[in-house]
């Protein structure tokens, strides 16, 4: 009875982030404003960081909060600010060969949801998939140290990277 | 849970961002659909991390998410030294190359 009812619960969780995260983009890739677009950007981001909640993976769903929502929209901003974007609405935003992304995007829905459904069409993920920080970092430092280290200075190059590029001559 | 509700989920979200890359003409447009495109992954190497039972998944997302966060930077000053030098970042405009 609890299994049922847990079960329901998470179907309806899962269609609350799915709407987010569908009407969300939608709006990401159609809307004329680009602070808006930034802004549903959050909305999009958070929704992802629920379902990874929702799959159990607690320090992924909190980096997700932090590094996306807390980090990279806000670098948005400041490039939509600093490109001198016209705040509010504009024409113009969407290329005049839109319809070949149309189909383009309609040809990769329609592979892969076939695919998949195709593949994994009664695969089950447990009820329970709980994953605990201190799984997640044994595992990074023990198993992933040396990625880990080439990553942090792979992170490193591209900052400087980008101050050297932004740099006023 | 069913796993391909999450698959199908991040199919949907990959499909989104390719129509954003193709279709938008501002560079800090197209650069937030690539970030709907690795979040579309995230979603699905989180979601077969759950299905085998392994962290592997989600340490794989971490790395995803350590190199949207340097993707960004490094195309954020590209597109601001692109609005430098043509005051513009309509990637219509930018067809120096074109023979």
């Amino acid at each position: 009875m609890v299994f049922a009812e847990t079960m329901v619960a998470q179907h309806v969780a899962f269609g609350f982030i799915a709407a987010g995260v569908i009407i969300g983009a939608l709006r990401v890739v159609t809307t004329n404003n680009v602070v808006h677009a930034a802004l549903w950007l959050v909305v999009v981001l958070a929704s992802v960081g629920a379902s990874f909640l929702l799959l159990g993976a607690e320090f992924v769903g909190i980096t997700q909060i932090l590094v996306y929502i807390g980090a990279i929209v806000v670098l948005f901003l400041f490039g939509i600010m600093l490109t001198r974007a016209p705040i509010g609405h504009t024409v113009n935003l969407t290329s005049k060969n839109w319809p070949v992304g149309v189909v383009v995007a309609l040809a990769i829905a329609g592979v892969l949801g076939y695919t998949l459904i195709d593949a994994f069409g009664t695969d089950h993920i447990g009820n329970d998939t709980r994953q605990l920080t201190a799984q997640v970092s044994d595992t990074l430092f023990q198993n992933y140290l040396i990625p880990f280290e080439v990553i942090s200075v792979l992170l490193l190059a591209a900052l400087v990277g980008a101050i050297v590029l932004a740099r006023k001559e | 849970m069913l796993l391909n509700e999450f698959l199908l989920l991040g199919a949907a979200l990959f499909a989104i961002g390719v129509y954003g890359v193709l279709a938008r003409r501002n560079g800090v447009m197209v650069l937030m659909s690539i970030e709907l495109i690795l979040n579309a992954v995230n979603i699905n190497l989180v979601a077969f991390g759950a299905l085998h039972h392994t962290v592997v998944g989600q340490i794989f997302a971490l790395f995803v998410i350590t190199i949207a966060a340097a993707e960004v930077g490094v195309g954020l000053a590209i597109v601001l030294m692109l609005y430098r030098n043509r005051a513009s970042i309509d990637l219509d405009e930018v067809d120096a190359m074109r023979g």
